[in-house]
């Protein structure tokens, strides 16, 4: 059903982006929102990192803290409501703590074929009948799977809650996995593979870029599965998964909208109370083993554009040995690309006009050591190995001279205002949430947040950049561009009729 | 579901700031899936002149401190005359420098108040704008800066020169995505010498042509008051709206509307383009010129496509093709009315070896369709479902100002959105019927396919002849 939450960023539109790769307003949609948090992504979004500053002394009259109302079910599942009283409408959301870096070799992809699985029915919502009464009233229904996490929601009015959590509930524990569906669904999966991935030379570029930047990690594999995978999944595999994963000790229900926090209590536990709570697997640690040297990967596809991709393998908020690391290095992502006025901007765009776009992406909200990137396509005429260098230079730039204190305004001043933007949208605000809860984090970190990154000292974003965007951190992949000219013949025939066949 | 399948496509290729080709995108999803609902407060919009003749629209909205601001002109790439890629440059040039302040100044007063510029050129309109917090310190920066960027841009050689080379990759690029090459060639064929037919984006031909007088005489001619359209959303009083549009308009002459568009002809008959690529799927567009914005069948329409493809798992198309077939992963159909006939649009994408099955099943969906409409079950549902899910397009400021953009520019009723609701639940199921079938023909489509065509059929047979094929395709 839903979608893969894998970035292509480098996608051949991103260049047209100018530098506003993060302003998302075109797409009216709340899922745009919402892949600035992803855990998954590797731009860093508008309404993350940035900056700040004039009135940095009300400035803290902005920090609104979000009530979170929190509630665990006898049966382990987590209940999260935030009350948003603007519109009679409500946000449902349930997560489930399994995603592709839960997958061992092999088996890759199945997270996500069972999510689409889930609309394939159970004996009292045959497949298609959750979708249809979602739509009949007045509601969107989809889903979407990331590295770390699996997640199913509901838009509608607030008064038809009730019939999402009975659904909800319902296909928790009771799907059918019919095997002719399974192999139809497959080849939709399939389908979407090709479409998101092997038909786009850079998003090809950057699952490669994964596959060998990780060694031994399971983001080394991609979430939607190698095709070879998905060619021989079984149904097996799939009810396998779901008895593993699908069960409310491992949920969390985050509800935000015109609701009362008592009566979605109240409802949750009408309806996902009685479901038994069961022995969840033990999951290996796959921890990344150390990486000695630069890795380096050159993909030839017939593309046009050059693209360059770098990562540093650096710890997140839960594996920093001292969580501030983290914060330091959302601040590092920050100047360096947090906006126009962002030092890749400023000086690879504009100022030596050696590439055409240029951003750097880090997220500090993923189960495993993630990597702080770099992507990059160059001015046309420029080496890619120039660019590289000229990107090397700025992170020197940064080892040697502390930011000013200007570039440190600038991010606060962002991060503030980005707290009241994404309060436009309730379904980003659920998914800060279920990211969070999902991860074992905790809701409060989202509060803490702009605490965190207002502590962050211009030292520290220096010493993060010594310490962890050294070369044996560093992988490097870059796109060499076989010529399409040859391979597309362009043909055009005018007919009488509607076919040529 | 399918369109918001669409749009975590649309997230992965970000190409939210797209300025060459989000046309379809921006209105497609902004705008059509408009719909109404019951027991909702809906917004009035307050609208009024500026002194010297800019339109205005806004909504005031409590609980949030921020503001979002946009001005919008008529002067998209539909304006371009024969320097196709011209709307799109002028506009992303507004802020590359502007009242003597580099792109870098501009930049660091932007962001160093936490605010976000936004601006895009499609193909009716182009527009500039900013999401700002509304503490006056901030705010007062932010709307100053803004001020500059609309009103005195420097049009630089230097940054002319280096944002047309940008666009030069951008075109480029464009040649390595199937979709994108198959929209392109959808608009051509369908528009052949209307202004729609040219891409946003220019053509290598066009931007080798492209000068800094033309620029600048494009803005001069378009970024005036009476073509401009000031919509703002937030949390600012009406006088505070009022001196805000005064001041954004004060700055750029009155100058003219701009002139109305040609008409779009209609297709005497149909026309298959097909188009060799290396790429797994094909992607596969058909249609024909649709409706303006503001036709009065455009209810019916939107109903019924609806059930056609407009409603994602609810709709025909995914039924027939994804649930049934398993033939893609995204298909769907809209009408993109605008200013002048917008298109009808059926899409989907599929291996290369079932591009025929594909494109039989959805010319026969809609011969099917057309012949029959939507029965009294599908349009109560439709119906619903529209009405339902009303309030779920408003509950945000960014809704609102993507609403409010498409009722100024388009010069619809001011009350549109408090008698959506009621025009929707009064679409008959033979409304819905005969506006499909009299402004759609199925004998005057036009179709795109763009793949790997030669394999694909080769393929194609090499499985028919083995009928065994493992692949569970029926």
């Amino acid at each position: 059903m839903g979608g893969v939450w894998e970035p292509d960023i480098l996608s051949s539109s991103t260049l047209k982006i100018k530098g506003f790769i993060f302003i998302m307003r075109i797409y009216i949609s709340l899922l745009v929102l919402v892949a600035a948090i992803s855990a998954a992504t590797l731009f860093m979004a508008e309404d993350a990192p940035a900056l700040v500053t004039p009135a940095a002394e009300n400035s803290s009259a902005l920090e609104m803290p979000t009530e979170v109302h929190a509630f665990e079910l006898a049966n382990g599942m987590k209940i999260r409501v935030i009350e948003n009283h603007r519109a009679p409408v409500v946000v449902s959301q349930v997560w489930y703590n399994v995603g592709g870096s839960f997958e061992h070799s092999g088996i890759t992809g199945v997270s996500h074929v069972l999510e689409h699985m889930m609309f394939k029915g159970t004996p009292s919502y045959p497949a298609g009948k959750f979708s249809e009464i979602v739509a009949a009233n007045g509601g969107k229904d989809n889903a979407f799977t990331s590295k770390d996490y699996t997640a199913y929601f509901q838009q509608i009015a607030s008064d038809k809650l009730e019939i999402c959590l009975t659904m909800e509930a319902d296909r928790m524990r009771n799907l059918l996995l019919n095997e002719a569906d399974f192999l139809k669904e497959v080849e939709v999966v399939k389908e979407e593979r090709r479409l998101r991935t092997d038909d786009k030379p850079t998003a090809l570029l950057y699952e490669r870029f994964n596959a060998m930047a990780y060694a031994n990690g399971p983001y080394q594999q991609p979430i939607i599965g190698w095709m070879e995978d998905l060619d021989s999944m079984t149904i097996e595999d799939l009810s396998r998964w779901y008895k593993y994963w699908y069960a409310p000790n491992n949920a969390t229900l985050v509800v935000v909208g015109d609701v009362d926090a008592d009566a979605v209590h109240e409802l949750a536990r009408e309806h996902f109370g009685a479901l038994a709570a069961i022995e969840l697997p033990m999951i290996k640690p796959r921890q990344e083993v150390e990486q000695h040297g630069v890795k380096r990967l050159t993909m030839q596809l017939p593309a046009e554009v050059p693209t360059l991709i770098m990562g540093y393998k650096v710890p997140v908020l839960i594996s920093a040995e001292a969580p501030d690391e983290a914060y330091a290095l959302e601040v590092l992502a920050a100047l360096l690309d947090g906006g126009e006025s962002a030092r890749l901007s400023r000086n690879l765009v504009r100022g030596q006009q050696l590439a055409t776009s240029a951003s750097a992406g880090y997220s500090l909200y993923s189960r495993h050591e993630s990597l702080l990137t770099f992507s990059a396509i160059p001015v046309k005429g420029v080496d890619i190995a120039r660019l590289e260098a000229a990107i090397i230079k700025e992170i020197e730039a940064i080892k040697k001279t502390p930011p000013e204190q200007k570039e440190m305004d600038r991010v606060i001043a962002q991060v503030l205002a980005s707290s009241v933007y994404e309060q436009d949208s309730s379904f980003y605000r659920a998914m800060q949430v279920g990211i969070l809860e999902t991860l074992g984090l905790g809701w409060q970190v989202k509060d803490e947040y702009i605490e965190n990154i207002r502590a962050v000292t211009a030292e520290q974003v220096q010493q993060v950049a010594r310490k962890y965007l050294l070369d044996k951190r560093l992988t490097v992949a870059v796109l060499d561009p076989l010529s399409l000219e040859a391979a597309t013949v362009n043909g055009s025939v005018p007919t009488g009729e509607r076919h040529a066949n | 579901m399918q369109i918001e399948a669409m749009q975590i496509k649309a997230i992965q290729i970000k190409a939210m700031k797209n300025k060459f080709i989000s046309l379809s995108a921006s209105l497609m999803f902004g705008l059509a899936i408009l719909v109404s609902g019951s027991a909702l407060a809906v917004p009035e919009i307050q609208h009024w002149q500026s002194d010297n003749g800019a339109r205005v629209m806004y909504v005031p909205v409590e609980g949030l401190p921020m503001l979002d601001v946009r001005v919008v002109f008529d002067a998209g790439s539909a304006r371009d005359g024969e320097l196709s890629g011209l709307a799109a440059l002028t506009n992303g040039l507004l802020a590359e420098g502007a009242g003597g302040l580099s792109a870098q100044t501009l930049a660091e007063r932007f962001e160093s108040v936490g605010a976000q510029l936004e601006n895009d050129s499609l193909r009716d309109m182009a527009y500039v704008g900013v999401r700002s917090l509304t503490d006056k310190a901030y705010l007062d920066q932010a709307l100053a800066t803004l001020s500059a960027v609309v009103a005195k841009p420097d049009f630089k050689p230097q940054a002319f020169a280096r944002e047309l080379a940008r666009m030069k990759v951008a075109l480029t690029a464009k040649k390595q995505s199937p979709s994108a090459i198959a929209d392109e060639a959808f608009y051509q064929a369908l528009y052949r010498d209307h202004p729609y037919a040219q891409p946003p984006g220019g053509t290598e031909a066009s931007l080798a042509r492209l000068n800094l007088a033309a620029i600048k005489a494009f803005y001069q001619q378009y970024y005036v008051a009476k073509n401009a359209l000031i919509v703002m959303v937030g949390a600012i009083d009406r006088a505070r709206a009022e001196a805000i549009a005064n001041n954004l308009s004060q700055q750029l002459p009155s100058g003219e509307q701009a002139a109305p568009l040609p008409a779009v002809k209609p297709l005497a008959e149909s026309r298959l383009v097909q188009i060799q690529y290396p790429s797994k799927q094909v992607h596969i567009y058909m249609g024909q010129p649709g409706v303006k914005r503001g036709d009065e069948d455009y209810f019916s329409l939107y109903v019924a496509n609806h059930t056609l493809g407009g409603s994602g798992f609810a709709s025909r198309l995914v039924e027939t093709i994804r649930e049934k077939h398993g033939l893609a992963y995204s298909v769907y159909s809209y009408f993109l009315p605008m200013r002048e006939a917008g298109p009808f649009m059926m899409g989907m994408q599929t291996r290369a070896d079932q591009a025929e099955q594909a494109v039989t099943l959805l010319q026969s969906e809609l011969e099917k369709y057309l012949e029959e409409g939507p029965d009294e079950d599908e349009l109560a549902d439709a119906v619903s479902n529209i009405v339902g899910s009303f309030p779920l397009n408003l509950d945000g400021n960014n809704k609102l100002l993507g609403y409010l953009t498409m009722i100024g520019f388009y010069d619809l009723s001011k009350d549109y959105l408090n008698t959506f609701v009621e025009r929707v639940k009064s679409v008959s199921q033979d409304d819905a019927a005969a506006a499909m079938a009299s402004r759609i023909d199925a004998d005057k489509m036009v179709t795109v396919i763009v793949g790997d065509i030669a394999a694909g059929e080769s393929a194609a047979a090499a499985t028919a002849a083995d009928s065994k094929g493992s692949s569970p395709r029926e």
